[in-house]
């Protein structure tokens, strides 16, 4: 097991060495050369100068590199050319917005997408199977800005159900700790801004959580339909199990391996529609920063460190599901 | 691959020495008892390749071909990509309209908050700018179709390229490339999307489809190494090394050909991601800036964003469209995996 998190730890480090690169390429070659895409349009030949001192763009490339990496170890990313704020701080307020809805979108799509898979595994080629896979295909195929739009016209034009963008009602006196707001409101006993902030999450999330949802059913279904033909589930049967007993501890135990895998990958596409979906509601998390990052003036110290902190996210994510494999399944201990 | 054990022994004239099978000895040079029993073995073989021969095998290809008509859900898949190409191509006979014109009659009519609605000569309105927005809609399937294919045949090449590449050699080579995908797909897609426009100083059509090709290359080399890694092992990969066949040979005619149908299945469902992404990109601003061009992601995701209180069909249309064709692609992908692979049957 040891060996096995080593290594994984080892791949890890070589995949953020390896992206450190790419994006120390990536920034050399943006449009106009690194300094003008750093300056943008605060370029004056004193402050040109400056900068090619301080990033060290007279020195030979791999000194660059190394100092470029320096930089990165040390969560130096410069300042932001928008606001003028450290990167860190401007990414940190946006960070837990994100986590929010990322995190209420991935609670959807497993709350509904496990029990929904299954259900359509056992019910399988029967209407409620057949509705689901056309669902499922239905919410790969729709573009989520659209299904966002169409969303927020149905429930708040038309119906009045939810506010129409934002994390909080304006007015709301909320008190900011972990600048989750629904886990602030429930720390500080403000639990109406708690009911405020998950009544602006609800149509985000959902609107996020389309795409994982779908991926999530699917992968349930398919992955209790190979376990339903196991022999082991046959013999629970025979031996007069409660199918209560049957569903939790020999078949969805077993299938649900793959689905946790799914989860893992899923973060990846999370983050992706999260651009999407915070620009719809105006949600103000990493998203929104990344479109601000490039359609008002391209604010390129802001994109890379969120470039880096996206797969950063993702690595650690993946590694995480690869050792809570460990837990779920003993065979893997013994690999 | 023509079959090595029968070819020579299948009506190979005596007389003149058959170019394929240059390891046979001629007749003559063998010991007496030795040609017997060649003769003898050869006799069997022919009677074996007779016996298949008259039941006439189905390729794995046309076996698959058969698979996927009898699928219903991939023959819907696959009418409505037809119908999406029909419509494609005869694009400028079925528009009513020249899709780039702006007429005088929708032009007056249209304010901040009014965009012209049907009319007999405009079925579905104008667009903002005093467009047919029908004409726009057929025009569109084409770049539509221009942009996925396009951006699909480019990541596809790329990928294949190297995933063959890693398949191929395996050992550092593979391990280097490798390493190379696992950084880009540590990038959620659309963030590397956006990283790689923002390297273009002016985006335009080609930076999207560009942009969405490269996205999908770790996807389709990391598949096809897979696969290539699992011939490398195979039977036929084995005998024909044991053959003398040439390490390119292997890889390029017995490897390749057989690793390369799960690529084009996901060639097929990239078809439908592909065009998704693209209007993402529009839709944060970063596609194409040509407001000449009709290209559905373009519309959904400029006029129909911008303009979606005022005239929300403009997000409709481009929008169904679409999902309508994404759906074909993706149902058509699906079923042909289901052909190739039966035992994925869900």
């Amino acid at each position: 097991m040891l060996r096995v998190i080593v290594r994984r730890l080892l791949q890890l480090v070589v995949t953020l060495i390896g992206l450190s690169a790419l994006v120390f390429v990536w920034l050399r070659n943006l449009p106009g050369g690194p300094i003008e895409a750093l300056l943008g349009e605060r370029a004056t030949p004193e402050r040109r100068a400056l900068l090619v001192k301080a990033l060290g763009y007279d020195q030979p490339i791999l000194v660059q590199y190394a100092k470029f990496m320096q930089r990165l170890v040390t969560g130096d990313f410069g300042n932001s050319i928008r606001s003028g704020d450290p990167v860190t701080e401007v990414i940190g307020r946006a960070f837990p917005a994100t986590v929010e809805l990322a995190a209420a979108a991935m609670i959807i799509a497993i709350g509904l997408g496990v029990p929904l898979g299954y259900l359509a595994a056992r019910h399988r080629g029967r209407l409620l199977d057949n509705l689901s896979i056309g669902g499922t295909l239905l919410g790969i195929s729709i573009p989520i800005f659209f299904l966002g739009y169409l969303l927020k016209d149905v429930f708040t034009q038309n119906m009045h159900l939810f506010p129409p963008s934002g994390r909080i009602s304006t007015g709301m006196d909320n008190t900011d700790v972990t600048g989750f707001f629904v886990l602030d409101g429930l720390l500080t006993r403000e639990f109406d801004a708690t009911g405020d902030a998950l009544w602006h999450l609800i149509l985000p999330a959902v609107t996020l959580a389309t795409i994982p949802l779908a991926v999530v059913v699917r992968i349930t279904r398919a992955s209790v339909l190979d376990v339903l033909n196991e022999d082991f589930v046959r013999t629970a049967e025979a031996k007069g199990l409660r199918h209560k007993t049957i569903r939790g501890r020999h078949i969805l135990r077993n299938a649900l391996l793959p689905v946790v895998t799914t989860i893992g990958l899923q973060t990846g596409a999370l983050l992706s529609g999260a651009v999407l979906t915070e620009r719809v509601y105006n949600w103000g998390g990493l998203g929104t920063l990344i479109y601000d990052s490039i359609s008002g003036g391209r604010d390129y110290p802001v994109l890379q460190a969120l470039i880096l902190l996206a797969a950063l996210v993702f690595v650690v994510v993946n590694l995480l599901v690869d050792l809570s494999y460990a837990f779920i399944d003993p065979r893997v201990r013994v690999r | 691959m023509s079959d090595p054990i029968t070819r020579p022994t299948v009506g190979a004239p005596r007389e003149s020495v058959d170019p394929s099978a240059v390891t046979e000895k001629p007749e003559g040079t063998l010991p007496r008892g030795l040609d017997r029993l060649g003769e003898r073995k050869r006799a069997r073989l022919e009677q074996l390749a007779q016996a298949t021969a008259d039941k006439g095998g189905v390729s794995l290809v046309r076996d698959a071909f058969r698979r996927l008509r009898r699928n219903p859900t991939a023959m819907v898949g696959a009418a409505i990509v037809a119908l999406f190409v029909l419509v494609a191509i005869f694009a400028p006979l079925l528009a009513p309209h020249d899709p780039a014109q702006r007429f005088d009659e929708l032009t007056r009519n249209l304010t901040v908050d009014n965009i012209p609605g049907a009319s007999s000569e405009f079925p579905l309105g104008s667009d903002p700018l005093g467009r047919d927005f029908l004409s726009r809609m057929i025009h569109g399937s084409r770049q539509t179709l221009f942009v996925g294919v396009l951006a699909t045949l480019i990541g596809l090449a790329l990928g294949v390229l190297v995933g063959a590449l890693a398949g191929a050699f395996g050992g550092w080579v593979d391990n280097i490339l490798m390493r190379f995908t696992d950084v880009m797909l540590a990038l959620p897609a659309l963030l590397l999307a956006i990283s790689l426009v923002a390297l273009a100083s002016r985006s335009s059509q080609w930076t999207v489809i560009l942009a969405v090709a490269i996205v999908n290359v770790p996807i389709f080399a990391r598949l096809l190494r897979g696969s290539m890694l699992a011939q490398r092992e195979s039977d036929h990969v084995l005998a024909a090394r044991a053959l003398g066949v040439k390490r390119g040979a292997i890889v390029l005619r017995h490897m390749l050909p057989n690793a390369m149908t799960a690529v084009i299945v996901q060639a097929t469902l990239t078809l439908s991601t592909a065009i998704l992404e693209a209007a993402s990109l529009s839709f944060l601003g970063l596609g194409d800036p040509d407001i000449n061009r009709a290209e559905w992601g373009l519309m959904l995701g400029v006029d129909g964003q911008r303009y979606f209180e005022v005239r929300p069909e403009l997000a409709y249309f481009p929008a169904a469209a679409i999902i309508v064709v994404a759906l074909g692609f993706t149902l058509l992908g699906e079923g042909m995996r289901e052909a190739i692979d039966p035992k994925s049957r869900r």
